[in-house]
């Protein structure tokens, strides 16, 4: 599983650091290591874009797990630079700047956005595969999440906009319920396909979500 | 109270509906001349509901337009725009003021359209909006609270005979039956064997079809629809006979093209009616009607 992340456009990084001249800059180890958006080279080249602008760079490190609680202790270890700075600028997931702003009393920027959470297929192809809406349905859908998979995140089949397979919205990208009837069809499972489903509960569990395991 | 178009379908005679886009903005003045244009000579009036989602007036007040001119409009309404709870309100809106007639549409994607950057909603799909309407047809909203005064409503749907591969189509079809679709109006049609193909299996549900015709105002029209729209394939003797027309009178080459199509239809007795769909070309609706010997 990865974090899904793209650089913001250089213009918009440097209005959120409008009056901010000393940064601390932090990238991640993972997921944005994985996906080129925040590892050690992103996170130089940031510097460097950054001193450009004319910023002065307090410091800057690469956290092995921005999201996980060994963060706390990155950040003590980065201590002096970050009181230094006046902001950070985090060049990792959303999760990350979250994790990252619990610790620090400073102003943490995100520099990327964070687009969803993907599986990597193939090498170098990330796939989103869930999009966490608490009723699974891959059981019935051959594997295949209807939610993700389909633009329109369709339940029922496919809508008219399937062409040979494809997607109206890009004839590059598959129709799910065709994926869906082909694998449900070799496993001789296409009554799954027949069954109505309902409308979908959006208040599965209640935003904003939290959870309490003891 | 049965609707004047479900009274139509019912009558077992051929039935001619056809569609008309409401404008982008405010004036009206063009839709009510092809309102007038075609309320006498169609059982019923669609009235396009953001079509390629590009925002326009809205379906139900171009239906209010047909009901104030004396027509009988046929309510589309995708699941793109509006939840559950404003799903629910308009039907109701639209019952109270003498719309009884719903297509149930799931709605083109919205980055198709010239909203890119809106929220496609899809709470529900063409299949539950179908559900809901029975279910308040029976007095009860989706939340299982009764209504203060039903609806009653003739419900339809889409299909795509053209639609590759076509089973999975042919699974949301009967799903759709199942759910209570009374009619369906098709994805335009032009080849009259796969059509009649797919009639011979439609007609075991006890549903009534409405070919979708699409004039042709050009070959470039036809060519561009059969490499671009899904679910439409225009045959290439077709395209051949429109390309082979001079400039001037394409046009009448496609009335001639639609008209045949649909008495062919009739003649056969292929399917229970028509639907057609004129795309910007409404006026000539009648004309085409005319050709078709109706």
């Amino acid at each position: 599983m990865k974090s899904m992340t793209r650089q913001k456009p250089m213009e918009e990084i440097q209005q959120s650091l409008e009056g901010l001249d000393k940064i601390f800059v932090v990238g991640c180890g993972t997921c944005t290591t994985l996906t080129n958006t925040g590892g050690v080279e992103q996170v130089a080249e940031m510097k460097g874009r950054l001193e450009e602008m004319g910023k002065r760079v307090t410091g800057a490190t690469v956290i092995p797990t921005a999201c996980d609680d060994m963060t706390s202790e990155a950040m003590k270890e980065n201590e002096a630079f970050i009181r230094a700075a006046d902001a950070v600028l985090s060049l990792s997931c959303a999760l990350g700047v979250h994790r990252l702003s619990l610790y620090l009393d400073k102003p943490v920027i995100p520099a990327v956005d964070t687009l969803f959470i993907a599986v990597e297929e193939s090498p170098g192809y990330f796939r989103e595969a869930c999009a966490q809406c608490g009723q699974c349905l891959l059981g019935e859908t051959a594997g295949i999440c209807p939610i993700t998979a389909c633009h329109k995140g369709l339940v029922n089949g496919p809508c008219g906009g399937t062409n040979n397979g494809k997607c109206e919205v890009d004839k590059e990208r598959d129709c799910a319920w065709t994926l869906i009837y082909n694998r449900l069809k070799e496993q001789g499972r296409l009554d799954l396909m027949r069954k109505y489903q309902p409308p979908r509960n959006h208040h599965v569990a209640l935003r904003p979500r939290v959870m309490i395991i003891q | 109270m049965l609707s004047r178009f479900a009274e139509a379908l019912d009558s077992g005679r051929f039935v001619v509906t056809s569609e008309v886009a409401p404008p982008k903005g405010t004036n009206l003045e063009e839709m009510r001349h092809h309102i007038e244009l075609l309320k006498d000579k169609v059982d019923a009036i669609n009235i396009t509901d953001h079509q390629s989602s590009v925002m326009r007036f809205p379906s139900l007040g171009g239906c209010l337009a047909v009901i104030e001119a004396g027509g009988e409009p046929i309510l589309q309404m995708t699941c793109r725009d509006r939840n559950r709870i404003a799903l629910e309100a308009e039907l109701l809106f639209a019952y109270s003021r003498g719309v009884r007639n719903v297509l149930c549409l799931t709605g083109d994607a919205v980055p198709v359209g010239d909203h890119k950057e809106a929220m496609g909603v899809f709470d529900l799909d063409s299949l539950q909006l179908l559900k809901a309407i029975y279910r308040l047809m029976d007095g009860e909203d989706l939340g299982g609270n009764k209504l203060d005064g039903a609806v009653e409503f003739c419900p339809g749907a889409i299909v795509t005979p053209e639609a590759q591969p076509i089973e999975p189509q042919l699974i949301k079809f009967e799903k759709k039956v199942e759910a209570g679709a009374r009619f369906f109006q098709t994805q335009a049609i032009y080849d009259l064997d796969n059509f009649s193909r797919f009639m011979e299996y439609a007609r075991k549900f006890k549903v009534k079809v409405l070919a979708g015709i699409v004039l042709l105002s050009s070959a470039r029209m036809a060519r561009y629809m059969t490499e671009n729209v899904p679910g439409i394939f225009v045959p290439p003797e077709l395209i051949a006979e429109m390309a082979a027309a001079p400039k001037e009178e394409m046009l009448a080459k496609g009335i001639e093209i639609a008209g045949r199509t649909i008495a062919a239809l009739k003649k056969g007795n292929v399917c229970d009616g028509v639907h057609i769909m004129a795309i910007g070309k409404e006026a000539v609706v009648p004309d085409i009607l005319a050709a078709a010997g109706l």
